[in-house]
């Protein structure tokens, strides 16, 4: 175990899938020569070379369209996107391309890829480049949809979509980068896609989150333990193939939820998870499933603004409280 | 269209049944599945639910008026429906019982009534929709899991006070009023117990209390009418025997560690396992007399726990005992036993036991023996578990010793057979671990 930044995990993925397996290659915008926007590729180039560390221009078409192509062949690559926002450029090559091409030849064709791409807002980036759509992407049948919430889950999610021979987004959220925690250091730790985690054990009420709430969703678990009441953080971890399983077997003990999200409400990761818990856990519903997410406005610069517009910790410890009737 | 609601068959041996309340008044909105009446039967207490949704229009009967099964016993009209009293004779007859003839009186009042309340009554029904709106189905508001919660405890929601927003029930309000119903009950044992030391102060010699003739309830003619029945036609003899029970009490004190308060076993749990298994072995003591050249073998081993009610016993069923383990035989028993001290088991609870174990070690009982419950070829009596001077290995001992009395049919088995059984039993009941496996 080491302890380390979400940052250091990411790279620490992509650095030991490249050593271990050749036909691993990384390109966007920037990943080379700067070494990445968010720095997760600095010494890539210098290590790996210009045939594996690849800059390319200012075009998400291409980077998609390009990297579906290569995986076609048989190569394994991992092309980045600076923010999801950007996605929307290539969302063709995303939805019509990388989600289908298994099905539609047959099974006759694998898709090793992997897109990386920042999330998130609470940077004062306005409302274009600070959108958390995650849902959106989490729809189309096809397309593996990761988001990590610890530095951990980060490493073993990456290297696990790497060599997977699925076409994953893996979604990371801009403001984790910095956040610490222990790391395993075994090159091949892996965490399953598909899957998702209990962070923290409670019988009180259940929080599910992914990505960035589930930091905020711990946080206010422990402002609640000190109300006496002990949450159970569930993780997603993968919007799809969705896990509920740890979420119904909490809520069966719980009977109450709060589900977090950093994207907008409506049609939302909480819309889903909600009707699920409706569904699979009716008879152990004790109080209505609480939905925390974004207010329903593009996201203001204005940095207050912003923050207000963001779901914070202190709407979770609320949201909790509410359901509990307390 | 108006439905007519008739005395229900509770029973394959249910003749007839005494309407002891009607819970519905005349008038009143009725759901389907909605408690309409309380009947006694031979056996319980019962409620009777409505199969029609609409509004109680007319008892055809008074309270405490026993009557044959599927004698009509109310009508339910739907909503603004009047039917008149030619109609409700016609749907009588049909149903081949005797028109009601002492409603007739009645609908004299009933129209006199209905002039007056003509005005207010459009209103009446305006709010009533309006109440529709914020109160869900079953009228109380209530958390699926309090629902489910409340049905598997038996508690009627609408005598919960709910907690949640709008006065929403629920699970921790259902937990709370099952509580305080527990404790309810603790102090009215409480209450018998102090009466009882003090019967001396009540009165003195020369005010002696006049002889009292009471009326037997049914159940205690049932009683009666049962034990007569077998005690002199069924031929019985009786086996004794002390079972070593040192082991028994050591793994129950164990395994009580590991479970819930609510989920303690019994010794009486433990006896119900071994017996079913011991009888999986000995068939013809899990048997019946068919008739007069035929005896049933039960397939099943369904193990009949008398139990201590008001003014008399019961016999609640446990089902295929041999094949269930302890936690869920101790609810079981548990559920059943609380049912049928409230007077509401259900059906189920009572009908199909093979075999039967009467328990008085909690009075301490040293011995007795039973009367088979029929039709049934068997009952082990069960005394108290006490400490008694053993000889073990040629020394003086302190040993845990229960008696128990196998009270057998002799048409079905004979001694040296039921002997074995009882020898088998106590391979169970003093290796206790076998009825863990």
């Amino acid at each position: 175990m080491s302890r380390m930044t979400m940052r250091e995990a990411i790279s620490k993925a992509l650095w030991e899938e490249m050593e271990r397996d050749e036909s691993v290659f990384i390109q966007g915008e920037e990943v080379g020569l700067w070494g990445g926007t968010y720095a997760v590729t600095k010494g890539f180039l210098d290590h790996f070379g210009e045939k594996r560390v690849r800059d390319t221009p200012i075009a998400e078409a291409a980077i998609v369209g390009s990297a579906i192509g290569a995986a076609l062949t048989g190569l394994r690559p991992v092309a980045e996107l600076m923010t999801i926002n950007f996605a929307f450029v290539a969302m063709d090559h995303i939805i019509n391309e990388a989600a289908k091409l298994h099905y539609m030849f047959g099974g006759q064709f694998k898709l090793p890829l992997v897109i990386r791409a920042t999330s998130g807002g609470g940077r004062q980036l306005g409302a274009t480049h600070s959108q958390t759509p995650d849902a959106i992407f989490a729809h189309f049948p096809g397309l593996v949809v990761v988001s990590p919430g610890t530095p951990a889950d980060a490493k073993g999610l990456l290297k696990s979509a790497i060599r997977s021979d699925d076409p994953v987004l893996f979604i990371e959220n801009a403001t984790l980068y910095q956040t610490r925690g222990e790391v395993p250091d075994d090159k091949d730790y892996l965490e399953p896609l598909g899957k998702s985690k209990v962070q923290r054990e409670g019988d009180d009420v259940t929080i599910v989150a992914y990505s960035k709430m589930v930091q905020s969703a711990l946080e206010a678990a422990e402002m609640l333990s000190e109300d006496g009441i002990e949450a159970e953080v569930v993780d997603l971890r993968t919007l799809r193939p969705l896990d509920m399983d740890p979420v119904i077997e909490s809520f069966k003990r719980t009977n109450r939820a709060v589900v977090v999200e950093e994207g907008w409400r409506s049609f939302g990761v909480g819309s889903e998870v909600a009707s699920r818990i409706y569904e699979q856990a009716f008879d152990y519903v004790d109080a209505p499933v609480k939905r925390i997410a974004q207010a329903e406005v593009p996201l203001p610069y204005n940095a207050k603004l912003e923050q207000l517009a963001l779901p914070q910790t202190e709407d979770i410890y609320h949201a909790a409280k509410e359901v509990l009737y307390g | 269209m108006a439905e007519l609601i008739t005395m229900p068959k509770l029973g394959f041996d249910m003749a007839e049944g005494t309407l002891v309340r009607w819970v519905k008044a005349e008038g009143d909105a009725v759901q389907k599945g909605d408690v309409i009446a309380e009947i006694e039967t031979d056996k319980a207490t019962v409620e009777v639910e409505s199969s029609y949704s609409g509004k109680m229009f007319r008892h055809l009967v008074e309270e405490e008026t026993t009557l044959p099964v599927n004698a009509p016993i109310a009508v339910i009209a739907e909503e603004g429906e009047e039917p008149t009293q030619d109609d409700i004779d016609a749907m009588v007859k049909e149903a081949g019982g005797e028109p009601a003839k002492k409603k007739v009186e009645k609908e004299a009042e009933k129209v006199e009534e209905k002039d007056k309340e003509e005005k207010p009554e459009a209103p009446a029904q305006e709010e009533a929709v309006e109440e529709e709106d914020v109160t869900p189905a079953g009228g109380v508001r209530s958390s699926p899991l309090a629902r489910r919660v409340a049905e598997d405890k038996d508690v009627k929601l609408a005598k919960v006070e709910g907690s949640g927003p709008r006065g929403r029930v629920v699970k921790k309000d259902v937990e709370r009023y099952l509580e305080k119903m527990q404790e309810a009950g603790r102090e009215v044992q409480a209450e018998v117990v102090s009466e009882a030391l003090q019967p001396m102060t009540a009165f003195s010699v020369g005010e002696v209390p006049e002889d009292q003739v009471v009326e037997m309830s049914r159940l205690r003619q049932a009683i009666g009418r049962r034990m007569q029945d077998s005690n002199q036609n069924f031929p019985h003899f009786y086996l004794s025997r002390a079972y070593k029970t040192g082991a028994l009490m050591k793994l129950r004190k164990e395994l009580n560690q590991l479970l819930p308060e609510s989920d303690k076993l019994s010794v009486n749990d433990f006896i119900l396992k071994a017996v079913a298994l011991a009888l999986r072995q000995y068939p013809n003591l899990n048997a019946s007399i068919e008739d007069e050249k035929h005896i049933r073998r039960f397939g099943h081993v369904n193990i009949g726990v008398a139990v201590a009610v008001e003014g008399g016993l019961m016999t609640v069923v446990v089902r295929d005992v041999d094949q269930k383990p302890l936690r869920l035989i101790a609810r079981e028993v548990r559920e059943m036993a609380g049912r049928a001290r409230e007077g509401k088991v259900r059906n189920d609870d009572i009908q199909g036991s093979t075999f039967s174990i009467s328990n008085l070690g909690m009075f301490g009982i040293d011995n007795f023996a039973a009367i088979i419950n029929p039709p049934e070829a068997g009952i082990l009596a069960v005394s108290a578990v006490q400490k008694v001077p053993v000889v073990e290995e040629g020394e003086l001992k302190v040993g845990s010793r229960m008696n128990a009395t196998l009270s057998a049919d002799h048409r079905v088995t004979d001694g040296a057979e039921a002997a074995e059984f009882m020898q088998v039993l106590a391979n169970y009941l003093e290796e206790p671990m076998r009825l863990l496996l």
